[in-house]
């Protein structure tokens, strides 16, 4: 077993190697791996089969685009493409399934066009449900967990049983409790641990096997409590927009660079979608099914019977944030419709608000730590 | 068989919608004012037989949007939704609802009522939610989002459609709640025969595509012909329509009159048109003799020709297997079964991918099947770009080199293939 990677650095290479090392570490000791597509997937489900749960996000630039781009058109976020690009030239090979879902129409036919390229796989498209005020929402949900499960079974070769299902949800709550954990002391505390750290932190668990990865947030949590920090003179920031593609390192150390604390954010929601306490008490299934109607994070690829503006609001109120950063993804169309009526009641609400636009092969930071310098200077003038 | 022909005029199937088009417009102006209640639905998988058996009037922005393209308004419309703040990214079709709402819902073909309930047939596209979540948002109205789950596997299973039924039964208590009116199910049914007549009578209209010349072109015809059905489906007056029309279509075969002078290609052709620049693309075919036999864009509405119908003696259930079975509700993979299938029994030379920017529920995956079918069925398949609502997209020359490059080497293909 490699061990944990602690510092920043090595992190930072597991998450931007796009051979996935751990991975193929994990397939040459005889496993099998599922992957899936952001932004959320039941990943209990794959843990239970005895599979490693994979999260992808893409290539970060760490590929030229040549294979995906006569098979997606040009208009079509990099996320999508540099995806289908590690899957044409191998870097997936590793990998025994994936699973898609209906955040965006792109993430959905890409389901198809993997069926296609990939015919040896697994290639799942799971339907979330989005009428969750409906009564029926639950019901709905549990077939598809039982359909998808019985898709990995098929592929892991073993029947998982209830109480498999009731300890990989209890694997992930843990998980997911320790991340919470996390995102309070950032809120509280912002001088603690840079937004960019937290993030390579959680990413990190996308990467590896969960247990591993609870023992490094731990790791972490203590380490982090016990920094000698001191706070400076920053703006606190909501970061949001980035819940599927993953914006460059370099951009969020841009932001935090410029004179942001970033307190909260939507980087990598997948990992920590369900944010009610799950308990698998009774049928499992059932138990994530509610926790995903019921307690799904808020964001542009879950419809809500609350409008999202009010969420937002909320959010920027009780967390005491100076500002709003509005962090999309280039083409992302779920981001890119919300960000209208956000802007507009934090307009109304006299919440300051910037939005970065970002691509996986950016590389030039500059003109964004300028924007977002300004920014940052002209919320400090509103408030003095 | 001369008489007949003489007995109907031509283009009456065209000029018919047009004036049905301008009495549901003309209907919309007051509607607000006159205390109609009024819900939007998008076109793809609605269930508007049951919104009519309370008495709504249904607006339909797609319906808006291209209406807004064709008459050339919906680039200043889009620009003043970009001006609000929507990205040069997302879809053309919603800033122009956005630019719409901006003008005070003012359009070229009157004024759009505003929403009293806005329901989401979320069927075949992602971007249904985020529209009706900003209009929500802007209008102050109720949304029901009909959640209908995208094909998985070869069709829609029994517990998909018992899931959409029971969401049905919950938007009857919404649409009760908001208009007064107690739901009556005997009004459903006679609803839903009015849809069940039309859509059989449209079905014997496109399969007379099938003929040599085909009577019509079913891309750029077929959207007039499938107005009625998509925007008044479930009236008396649209089975009239169809009726007419079949009789039209059937006067035009019986003449062995087609849409141009001479048939010299087949197409089907995959993808939406450009409503601002609709004749120029049309004629950039036309030249070359093509005929599109079929086509999947004038199918977004219902796939009737796949054995799809409305059905009086199962009411919701027939409704929920519609709502599933819109086009781009459907996976890729039955969707290029689809189209190879339109080819060989509608005996079409080619394949036509429009790919459009604002569409990604459309456009993604046309890519990838278009390898599919040139590198594995041996179709020959021509993909272009360009845009259904944003007239910035329209690069006539280059779309003309495409279009121009591909029939020729079919002409040259046919040339050397009666030599060899």
């Amino acid at each position: 077993m490699t061990a944990l990677p602690g510092t920043v650095e090595e992190l930072r290479s597991l998450v931007e190697d796009v051979t996935f090392p751990r991975v193929r570490e994990w397939k040459e000791s005889g496993g099998k791996v599922v992957g899936s597509f952001p932004v959320y997937a039941p990943m209990e489900l794959v843990h239970a089969a005895g599979m490693l749960p994979v999260h992808l996000f893409g290539a970060g630039g760490g590929v030229e685009i040549e294979g995906a781009d006569s098979r997606i058109q040009s208009f079509v976020c990099s996320i999508a493409r540099s995806t289908l690009e590690l899957g044409l030239r191998g870097n997936l090979q590793p990998f025994d399934g994936f699973v898609f879902t209906n955040i965006c129409d792109v993430a959905r036919n890409l389901s198809g066009v993997w069926t296609r390229n990939f015919r040896d796989r697994m290639v799942e498209y799971l339907h979330l449900p989005q009428n969750v005020g409906s009564g029926a929402a639950v019901d709905f949900m549990v077939r598809e967990l039982r359909r998808l499960l019985a898709s990995l079974e098929q592929v892991s070769g073993r029947t998982v049983s209830e109480d498999d299902l009731r300890r990989s949800v209890a694997v992930f709550e843990e998980n997911r409790r320790l991340a919470r954990e996390l995102s309070r002391i950032r809120a509280e505390s912002p001088w603690l641990i840079p937004a960019h750290e937290a993030y390579l932190l959680l990413r990190a668990g996308g990467l590896m096997p969960k247990e591993e990865h609870t023992t490094l947030l731990r790791k972490a949590l203590a380490d982090v409590a016990s920094r000698p920090s001191r706070p400076m003179d920053r703006v606190r920031i909501l970061l949001v927009g980035s819940f599927c593609e993953q914006p460059p390192i370099a951009l969020l150390r841009a932001v935090e660079d410029a004179g942001c604390y970033v307190v909260d954010d939507d980087l990598a929601l997948g990992l920590r979608f369900i944010e009610r306490p799950v308990v698998a008490d009774g049928d499992p299934l059932r138990s994530l099914a509610a926790a995903f109607v019921g307690g799904a994070a808020n964001s542009s690829v879950c419809h809500t019977v609350r409008p999202k503006t009010e969420w937002l609001l909320e959010r920027a109120k009780a967390l005491r944030v100076d500002g709003v950063l509005f962090c999309t993804a280039k083409f992302c169309e779920p981001a890119l419709y919300d960000y209208v009526p956000y802007k507009e009641v934090l307009d109304r609400a006299g919440v300051p608000s910037l939005h970065v636009e970002f691509e996986e092969k950016m590389n030039a930071f500059d003109q964004a730590k300028t924007q977002v310098e300004t920014f940052v200077e002209s919320v400090l003038f509103e408030e003095a | 068989m001369a008489v007949t022909a003489q007995a109907v005029p031509t283009d009456l199937g065209k000029t018919l919608q047009r004036d049905m088009l301008a009495t549901y417009y003309g209907a919309l102006e007051t509607a607000n004012e006159d205390g109609v209640p009024v819900a939007y639905l998008f076109i793809p998988g609605n269930i508007v037989e049951l919104t009519r058996t309370f008495g709504f009037l249904p607006v339909y922005p797609e319906i808006n949007a291209l209406q807004c393209g064709i008459k050339k308004v919906a680039g200043e419309n889009i620009v003043r939704a970009e001006d609000l703040g929507y990205s040069s990214d997302v879809c053309g079709y919603v800033k122009n609802d956005i630019g719409l709402m901006l003008k005070d819902r003012q359009s070229p073909f009157g004024r759009i009522p505003k929403p009293d309930l806005l329901v989401c047939n979320y069927s075949g596209c992602n971007t249904f939610i985020k529209w009706f979540e900003g209009l929500a948002h802007f209008y102050g109205a109720e949304m029901f989002l009909l959640d209908i789950p995208y094909i998985r596997g070869r069709g829609a299973t029994e517990s998909d459609v018992a899931y959409v039924v029971a969401q049905l039964e919950e938007l009857i208590d919404v649409c009760e709640r908001r208009t007064g009116v107690t739901f009556s199910e005997a009004k459903l049914r006679e609803t839903l025969e009015y849809s069940r007549q039309a859509e059989d009578l449209w079905v014997e209209i496109l399969n007379l595509a099938r003929e040599r010349p085909s009577p019509f072109d079913s891309y750029f015809e077929a959207v007039f012909y499938m107005a009625p059905i998509n925007i008044l489906r479930g009236t008396p007056e649209t089975v009239e329509y169809y009726r007419q029309v079949l009789r039209e279509m059937k006067s035009r075969v019986g003449e062995g009159h087609g849409p141009v002078p001479e048939e010299k290609f087949r197409v089907v052709i995959e993808g939406p048109p450009p409503w601002p620049h609709f004749r120029a693309f049309w004629e950039l075919f036309k030249r070359w003799g093509v005929v599109a036999v079929a086509s999947t864009y004038s199918k977004v509405g219902g796939l009737y020709d796949q054995g799809l119908r409305h059905d009086p003696s199962r009411p919701l259930e027939s409704i929920a297997e519609y709502a599933m079975n819109s086009y781009t509700n459907w996976n890729l993979p039955m969707r290029a079964d689809l189209l190879r299938r339109y080819v060989e029994t509608y005996d079409a030379d080619a394949l036509v991918i429009h790919s459009v920017k604002s569409c990604r529920s459309f456009s993604v995956g046309q890519a990838d099947f278009r390898e599919e079918f040139v590198n594995e069925l041996g179709i020959p398949t021509l993909m272009v770009e360009s845009d259904l609502a944003d007239p910035r997209y329209f690069q006539e020359a280059q779309l003309r080199n495409r279009i121009d490059a591909f029939f020729e080497s079919l002409q040259q293909r046919r040339l050397t293939g009666a030599v060899a």
